[in-house]
């Protein structure tokens, strides 16, 4: 265990010198969850051989519980808030977060825009669930002081994980305004590939 | 009376929020990994780290004076103490030793054991001149300067190199006296 300063000092780091290095805000959410998922991939190896003995998750609701419950608690020694199937596409899921951890000493300013630090933790995820550019959104949703409704993408993080599991996807960070909270929660949006889903449906 | 300045980090340590180290130490790889990419020479990379480092420190300072009571350093011998019992423990977790006092008191190494940075790390042949936790040297220098003391803070020994421990020379160039910024008669 570490300090959580230490951490919040280091990646308030990672996020300003990513910052001097892109021209834009696109770029630095890339840039970010690139970061997510080169942690995510290793957090994939180290929980394989620890929790699981190696064996590997092949059902969708598996992945994404593991996902939502194992990984969330090493990382952030909690399981997400929640775990929610999106209504109106087929191949969309959400992980919730009241205050994700990388979100929390951090604000956005205005001009800014969407921006989520969660990328990073959308990179982590897309690791877990894909092997390539997997069409996951992971919707991660925090929520920005400035009530922001619309969604950021910052999955980098969760993204790493899914990748690196067999299960592709578009993993992505969002803010979502909640009632009577001042701050939004995170949510990442994790929308799967076609490969997934088909899958998903042979194996019945 | 006022509270007694600890003499040890743990019960500070204990009483912080803590993360996962894996987290933290994943994280520092995926920061060395990007400037290794970015940078591509070793001793820009070295340099970076030691910026951030310096970064970092400058903040680190205040939220160490203000969680940990600590009452103001007679000498550089009390402040490398301090350093090695409270500041390393408050934030890594871990405590380092100081040894190898100079003569005149300026000069000391904090050495580290355990190190939260290099878990899971080894340095490939291409990156041998790399000081993988500069990152460390800059925070101390950062954190330092902010009470008036310019330092240089240089490694001696690095595991990752094939020594035992990790070493960390301090060498105290010059106390600053605090300026003001105005004058007392304008």
């Amino acid at each position: 265990m570490v300090s959580l300063s230490a951490f919040a000092f280091l990646f308030s780091e990672l996020v300003q010198y990513n910052q001097t290095r892109v021209d834009n805000i696109a770029e630095l959410e890339r840039r970010l969850e690139d970061a997510g998922y080169a942690v995510g991939a290793r957090v994939l190896e180290l929980l394989c051989h620890r929790e699981k003995g190696n064996r590997r998750e092949t059902r969708l609701l598996g992945i994404l519980s593991f996902v939502h419950s194992t990984v969330w608690k090493v990382l952030f020694g909690k399981v997400a808030d929640s775990l929610e199937k999106g209504t109106e596409h087929e191949d969309e899921y959400m992980i919730s977060e009241k205050e994700l951890l990388v979100n929390r000493f951090i604000s956005i300013p205005k001009d800014m825009g969407t921006f989520n630090c969660g990328a990073f933790v959308a990179g982590i995820v897309k690791v877990r669930m894909g092997y390539d550019l997997a069409v996951f959104h992971w919707l991660f949703v925090t929520s920005i002081s400035s009530n922001w409704p619309k969604l950021n993408k910052l999955l980098f993080l969760e993204k790493g994980v899914l990748d690196g599991a067999g299960f592709p996807a578009v993993v992505t960070a969002h803010f979502v305004p909640v009632e009577g909270q001042h701050r939004p929660r995170t949510t990442i949006l994790i929308k799967f590939a076609e490969e997934v889903l088909q899958r998903e449906a042979r194996l019945g | 009376m006022a509270p007694l300045a600890p003499k040890t980090g743990d019960p500070l340590f204990a009483n912080v929020e803590r993360v996962n180290a894996e987290l933290f130490t994943l994280t520092y790889g995926a920061i060395v990994r990007q400037l290794l990419a970015d940078l591509e020479e070793v001793e820009e990379v070295n340099k970076q780290l030691d910026l951030m480092g310096y970064n970092i420190g400058v903040r680190l300072i205040d939220e160490f004076l203000a969680k940990s009571n600590v009452s103001r350093c007679v000498d550089f011998k009390e402040t490398a103490d301090i350093i090695a019992k409270v500041g390393f423990k408050m934030f890594l977790g871990v405590t380092a030793t100081v040894t190898n006092w100079n003569a005149e008191g300026t000069t000391c190494s904090l050495v580290l054991e355990d190190n939260p940075l290099v878990d899971f790390v080894e340095l490939p042949d291409t990156c041998q001149g790399l000081h993988y936790c500069n990152i460390l040297s800059g925070v101390l220098r950062g954190a330092l300067e902010m009470v008036s003391m310019k330092t240089e803070i240089t490694w001696v020994r690095d595991m990752l190199h094939g020594d035992d421990a990790y070493e960390l020379q301090a060498k105290l160039v010059k106390q600053v006296p605090e300026e003001y910024p105005y004058k007392d008669d304008d």
